[in-house]
């Protein structure tokens, strides 16, 4: 009976461990926030019933209040998400790799320093002793700020 | 009629009080109501009225009907899923119900949210409109036989629950 | 039947109730990775994650047997059975809303010539928020 009772419990636990995995494959690839939220929802009702398969295998009835938190929780954040989403920008669908950053910060640098050269010319007259210096980075534009120019990712890539 | 439906806010809350704490005792009564008159009158909400009426037996029936079909939901969401290289073509279809009450849009809106086919994607309260997604037309029949089903949930929920006077304001005949 | 016996019966039904339980994560989990759009994964999260979940609790309380906690579990299958369809519906509206319904996987879609015709409306019911909307 015990042996016929764990290898139960073990192909329940297998199960609820392959769908959450799964929903987690989802919620790194789904385009937009609210397939994540669908996809984390999921993720926290298999921690439920991963739980509740526990606590039914120890016969504990004291992580019982986790499961309530763990249900209001995963409704809360889903319906909070919801409430609040916004329209995305299309490259904020997915995690970039470290070349592609890479690039894309080379490529943020090239523009902006093209930009201040160009900026700087008309302006010969006030500022003199800045004209034979373009590439001097100025103050008031850090070359690694990444909030500066949200707006030139679409040409680097 | 507002002052009964605080009152059952309230009671209602102190159950799920007493639900939470798991044993029936003065102390944790007493506290659930305590604290479901301070959710009450602190946190206002629009106050939902109900001037149904309840029929015992037909809110049996709705739940055990309900209960059958929940079930039903689930196994074919799963089969849909499981099955390799099936798509399911999926629609949004509006319907127009015929009762003009929130608590019947949204009571109706969560039974056929729950029941095979069907998800409630956006509920329009003044006209009474519900929009569902409906996962796979073909297994569902078509438009208009979700459509159907759809009146025919509403119209089983106004039976076991809807006083005759709203009932006939539905277009239905007071049974 | 003995006391013994009733309760290997109530484990066994327990385990019973609980593998299908796992088996409905497991198929809300292949369903809401195979679907194609954000609609038909909400159907994945919301059918088979609500019975999962009445079926692994349902396995518990037979388990658990007595006492306090059961009722607790009773509480958690009512606040589910009410909320998943609140939290699909907020999803769906959100989606339409910042236009990841792509209409072209929808074989009809009577939603979007409404909100079109909608479009240009001041200040409608559903844009006051979620809370007003119901009750």
């Amino acid at each position: 009976m015990s042996a016929a009772l764990g290898v139960a419990v073990a192909v329940a636990a297998v199960l609820i461990l392959v769908g959450a995995v799964l929903a987690i494959v989802r919620a790194e690839r789904g385009p937009s926030m609210l397939d994540r939220t669908v996809a984390l929802d999921i993720v926290v009702t298999c921690l439920v019933a991963a739980v509740a398969l526990y606590a039914s295998l120890e016969r504990r009835a004291d992580v019982v209040p986790i499961l309530v938190v763990l249900s209001l929780v995963g409704f809360i954040g889903s319906v909070t998400i919801a409430r609040f989403a916004a329209v995305e920008p299309e490259d904020a669908r997915r995690v970039r790799t470290r070349e592609e950053v890479a690039a894309e910060d080379e490529a943020r640098l090239r523009a902006e320093l093209a930009e201040a050269a160009a900026r700087e010319v008309p302006d010969a007259t006030e500022d003199d002793e800045l004209v034979g210096d373009p590439a001097a980075p100025e103050d008031d534009q850090p070359a690694g700020d990444p909030a500066a120019r949200g707006s030139d990712d679409g040409g680097a890539r | 009629m507002r002052r009964r439906s605080q009152w059952l806010g309230i009671v209602w809350l102190a159950a799920v009080w007493v639900l939470l704490w798991g044993d029936l005792t003065w102390g944790n009564v007493l506290a659930g109501l305590v604290l479901g008159a301070v959710v009450t009158w602190g946190l206002r909400m629009v106050a939902v009225d109900f001037h149904g009426r309840v029929h015992p037996w037909r809110v049996l029936v709705l739940l055990a009907r309900f209960a059958v079909d929940v079930v039903r939901a689930s196994i074919e969401v799963a089969t849909i899923a499981l099955t390799p290289g099936y798509t399911p073509r999926g629609a949004v279809i509006g319907v127009q119900l015929r009762s003009h009450s929130d608590l019947y849009l949204t009571l109706t809106a969560e039974l056929v949210s729950l029941v095979p086919g069907s998800l409630v994607v956006e509920a329009h309260r003044l006209t009474g409109m519900l929009y569902l997604h409906v996962l796979d037309l073909d297994r569902s029949g078509g438009v208009e036989a979700v459509r159907a089903d759809v009146l025919a949930q509403e119209e089983r929920l106004l039976r076991a629950l809807a006083s005759p006077q709203e009932q006939a304001a539905a277009g239905m005949v007071p049974a | 039947m003995t006391a013994a016996a009733w309760s290997t019966v109530a484990d066994v039904a327990s385990i019973v109730l609980m593998l299908g339980g796992a088996f409905l994560c497991f198929a809300a989990g292949v369903g809401v990775l195979r679907f194609r759009d954000l609609l038909a994964r909400m159907h994945a999260a919301t059918k088979p994650q609500v019975l999962g979940l009445v079926l692994v609790l349902a396995g518990l309380a037979l388990r658990l047997r007595s006492g306090g906690a059961v009722w607790a579990l009773v509480l958690v299958v009512v606040f589910q059975l009410l909320t998943a369809p609140v939290a699909a519906h907020l999803v769906g509206r959100a989606g339409y809303r910042t236009g990841k319904v792509s209409p072209g996987v929808l074989a009809v879609d009577e939603l979007t010539a409404e909100l079109d015709r909608r479009h240009g409306m001041p200040a409608d019911d559903e844009d006051g928020g979620s809370g007003a909307d119901i009750g």
